[in-house]
């Protein structure tokens, strides 16, 4: 099996990492470093200890890296590095409420939709202005860590069902589920808060005609 | 607003629907179910616009040049400071 080309993104030779190639492990850090970091400063909301989790995922993979086997890809290997690193860190300020396994919640059906206004009408400049962005950012903190993590990887990073479930060491079935009630949930937050700028954005129209 | 007892039933199925995981099947009738049902399809557009913005918004996420200095540092990798630049 060519294990070399297994990895998808970037890759990387798998050979080349493992002997310890120091060329081929910059590439390496190169390609996922800034996926890490924004991993982490999503996760973290702090950007001193978003930059202490990229540090250590990248210094505990070099360690690792000898005795990954291939059993998933090279990237998830290393989100689930990272996640670790992430999670550790969130334990120190809130030690009883950080996990990322079983949730409760898994089975019970997805909370229905009560915000109903349309605001993708709305123009992008006020959907991505400075207000909004930290918006985002704060609904993000307002999920459970187990849902930040699932959106994240798979919204945000880009994996697929199956990656981020290796990645968290959890059922494809409930990345599914956490996948549909972190987004409807951020769904209902956003629609709440855009509401608001399409009532006034309405009522300034109004008032200009 | 046709039966609401509908819009639950497919609740379960809008993360597959937008990511276009849904079975031609089902995509099929809940396209059906959205034509008389301006909830659903409001329901769908704004979860589907929730998660364009934040991948747009996550995009711009840059890796501060301070922050990389320090990571190459910390590897001791100072040696190849983009030395291998990769596009993404």
């Amino acid at each position: 099996m060519n294990q070399d080309r297994k990895n998808g993104a970037g890759d990387f030779s798998l050979t080349a990492l493992q002997s310890g190639d120091r060329a081929e492990f910059a590439r390496f850090v190169e390609y996922f470093s800034p996926q890490i970091y924004r991993l982490a400063l999503k996760m973290l909301h702090d950007p001193q200890d978003a930059e202490d989790a990229l540090q250590e995922t990248f210094i505990k993979s070099l360690r690792a890296l000898p005795g990954f086997e291939g059993r998933s890809s090279l990237s998830t290997w290393l989100y689930r590095i990272a996640l670790n690193e992430i999670l550790m860190l969130l334990r120190k300020r809130k030690p009883e409420s950080i996990s990322i396994d079983a949730e409760p919640e898994d089975d019970e059906q997805p909370s229905v939709p009560l915000q109903l206004a349309d605001w993708c009408c709305l123009p992008e400049k006020e959907l991505l202005n400075g207000e909004s962005r930290a918006f985002l950012d704060a609904a993000i903190g307002q999920l459970s860590t187990a849902l930040q993590a699932v959106f994240l990887l798979r919204d945000v990073q880009g994996l697929s069902v199956r990656e981020t479930a290796d990645a968290l060491n959890i059922s494809e079935a409930a990345v599914k589920t956490r996948l549909l009630r972190a987004r409807l949930a951020l769904r209902e937050s956003l629609t709440h808060y855009y509401t608001e700028r399409l009532t006034k954005s309405g009522a300034e129209s109004e008032e200009t005609e | 607003m046709s039966e609401p007892e509908t819009c639950c039933e497919w609740l379960g199925s809008l993360s597959e629907y937008i990511d276009g995981d849904l079975s031609v099947q089902l995509c099929a009738e809940l396209e059906a179910h959205m034509r008389g049902c301006e909830r659903c399809r409001v329901v769908v557009d704004t979860l589907r616009k929730t998660v364009s913005l934040y991948q747009q918004l996550c995009a711009e996420d840059a890796l501060p040049e301070d922050v990389h200095e320090r990571l190459l540092v910390s590897l001791k990798l100072e040696d190849f400071k983009h030395d291998h630049p990769v596009t993404k």
